[in-house]
């Protein structure tokens, strides 16, 4: 059992807890910079894949998880930043420039869309957003000029600082791209601590679990929803920079209504209020259909099952790790893992009922 | 000196007079106490000067400055802190949050700073901080400071909110029922917290409160209604005495 003794308001501000905390950070620091070491190319890409969607994650995460606020057209907003930042190089733009250019770009229309979406709460904004996500698509059609349209647009490598700079591709140099991706990652991260730890990232906090009182207290309950919509559309853009590069060529395709609900189930399954959430809902969502394909080869074959006549499966096994989750587990894997956690921590103090659900007491009546 | 005046303020809910006219000062440094039956109004007075509702007349100043129609989130920049009758906390989040969240009307920085926690914000951090703790230390509150509000008992939650109304630094406390739900000895500790608040920190309290040992020992005066009219205003025992208030509370004495 570890006790903090606390001698200094610094220990409650810094990012982690104690040393051993620390240590562990470090320690995760060092395999992450150390892995092109112990992984080929292929598995390399994979784990690059999985930082890609943890960003568009951490994106959904801000909004749905620490502001309250759901969204099913976050693709619209992946699309945004992936198809900005590509214009924006094809215009001659770095690449270092481009991204953050181009994530800006989706914030910024994402806090415009949300001025009017906002309004809506709960179920009414699910649809308003789901309505993005459709037009998406038709609007990526239509927008020829700038997204090739049908055909779409195929991605050039990522030239950093300028066409002589390093020159990144995920299939010729991925132990570069995935770089990249872990220092975006790791940038993301860091931000978005930092934003938790101040005074916007509590009233997030507070605009999720009471809207009554958080304005009560001054917090502008719509301009800081709005941030909170851009801020997640800027980060989720930030991931769509990064995915066309990844994917080589993008059509609407790469946008579909299905990859908003992916975005999402990313956030629910890792564990909704916490950025390790969105990092270990990415890992699932990026293993599983390798972890099926490979389970299908090893097991399948002997029973004459191969992965065209079980089409869907690693969608299933997603679709179904979902229900699991919210009946099993509604604080994903990341209230688990605290939960296991703990467990050893207090060792042999556990007591089952720690982190049962407490009742909560009368709410006041919304007004208006 | 008054420092909040409700002046002939009403709001009707379709039909229903929900306040009817209501009229009162509180005073600078006085704590002021609305009584009444069920339903007669005190939190709608309590939503009105908060501005969650929109009154149909009338006027309220607050501090020389008319505030009947500014929004919601504006009345605490002003200096006004309120608790709710059924307690309204950010139940995911821990104690030292709640309260964190209670200095917003004294934050310095904007989300770019706080994104990339420049040294400024860290120092703003430590100085709400510093704030928050001599809030703690008032109402013995070191024991919660890193629990979740979701896993603490009713009693606490009653002195957490109220906390966090002082993390505001308020100069008026709006205190809708502060003991309601609460023990002889928890209602007896919030009748000494109110004395000090009001003695000590130099806040004027006005207070919706059922207790009415609790409103005779902190109140300076009292104004009771029913239906949304005003029955009586004075000193509590006035009040207690008033034919009118006995009889909106216990019926009328058959001839």
């Amino acid at each position: 059992m570890r006790f903090q003794f606390k001698t200094e308001y610094n220990d409650d501000i810094r990012l982690y807890q104690d040393r051993v905390q620390l240590a562990w950070y470090v320690a995760l620091l060092i395999t992450a910079v150390s892995l092109p070491l112990f992984l080929g190319d292929f598995y390399i890409s994979q784990v690059t894949f999985i930082l890609i969607f943890s960003i568009a994650g951490m994106g959904i995460m801000l909004l749905v998880g620490h502001t309250g606020l759901v969204s099913l057209g976050h693709a619209a907003f992946l699309a945004a930043g992936a198809y900005s930042t590509v214009n924006l190089e094809l215009l001659g733009v770095p690449f270092f420039l481009a991204l953050p250019l181009g994530g800006l770009f989706a914030g910024v229309l994402g806090a415009v869309l949300a001025i009017p979406v906002l309004r809506l709460t709960g179920i009414y904004l699910a649809i308003a957003t789901l309505a993005l996500a459709i037009i998406i698509e038709d609007i990526i059609v239509l927008a020829e000029p700038l997204t090739g349209g049908v055909v779409g647009l195929s991605v050039d490598s990522i030239y950093l600082f300028s066409a002589a700079g390093p020159e990144i591709n995920i299939y010729f140099t991925p132990f570069r791209f995935y770089y990249l991706a872990l220092a975006v990652a790791a940038l993301v991260a860091l931000l978005y601590a930092n934003i938790l730890r101040s005074s916007t990232g509590r009233a997030f906090l507070a605009i999720r679990d009471s809207e009554v009182s958080a304005r009560a207290m001054g917090i502008n309950v719509a301009r800081y929803k709005t941030l909170s919509f851009g801020l997640s559309c800027f980060i989720t853009g930030l991931a769509g920079g990064l995915l066309a590069h990844f994917l080589g060529h993008i059509n609407h395709e790469a946008f579909l209504i299905l990859t908003s609900i992916e975005l999402l189930m990313i956030v629910v399954i890792g564990g909704l209020g916490s950025i390790h959430g969105a990092f270990f809902g990415a890992i699932v969502f990026g293993m599983l259909p390798l972890t099926v394909s490979i389970a299908i080869e090893t097991f399948g074959a002997p029973l004459g099952i191969t992965s065209t006549t079980l089409p869907g499966l690693s969608t299933g096994i997603f679709a179904g790790l979902l229900v699991m989750f919210i009946l099993v587990e509604p604080f994903g894997i990341y209230g688990r893992w605290l939960k296991i956690r703990t467990y050893f921590q207090l060792f042999p103090l556990y007591r089952r009922d720690m982190f049962r659900r407490h009742k909560s007491y009368l709410k006041t009546e919304r007004m208006r | 000196m008054s420092l909040l005046s409700v002046e002939g303020i009403s709001i009707h809910f379709g039909g229903l007079k929900a306040v009817d006219d209501v009229s009162f000062e509180v005073r600078e440094g006085e704590v002021f106490t609305i009584v009444g039956p069920n339903g007669a109004g005190k939190s709608t007075i309590f939503n009105l000067i908060s501005r969650f509702y929109d009154p149909s007349a009338g006027a309220i100043r607050f501090d020389g400055r008319d505030i009947t129609r500014l929004k919601a989130e504006d009345i605490a920049p002003l200096g006004i802190a309120r608790t709710f009758q059924n307690i309204e906390l950010f139940d995911h989040s821990t104690v030292l949050q709640n309260l964190l969240v209670g200095r917003h009307r004294h934050r310095r920085s904007n989300f770019v700073a706080n994104a990339f926690f420049l040294p400024s914000v860290r120092r703003e951090e430590v100085e709400h901080r510093e704030a928050i703790e001599k809030v703690i230390d008032f109402l013995d509150l070191q024991p919660y400071r890193n629990k979740m509000i979701a896993g603490l008992p009713y009693g606490v939650r009653k002195v957490v909110e109220l906390a966090r109304s002082l993390a505001c630094e308020p100069k008026l406390l709006l205190l809708d029922e502060p003991a309601s739900g609460l023990s002889v000895e928890e209602t007896q500790d919030m009748a000494f917290w109110i004395e000090d608040i009001q003695k000590d920190m130099g806040v004027s309290v006005l207070m919706v409160e059922h207790d009415m040992s609790l409103v005779a020992q902190v109140s300076d005066r009292v104004l009771a209604i029913d239906h949304g009219a005003m029955l009586a205003t004075g000193t509590p025992a006035e009040v207690q005495n008033d034919p009118l208030v006995i009889e909106a509370y216990l019926g009328r004495e058959e001839a």
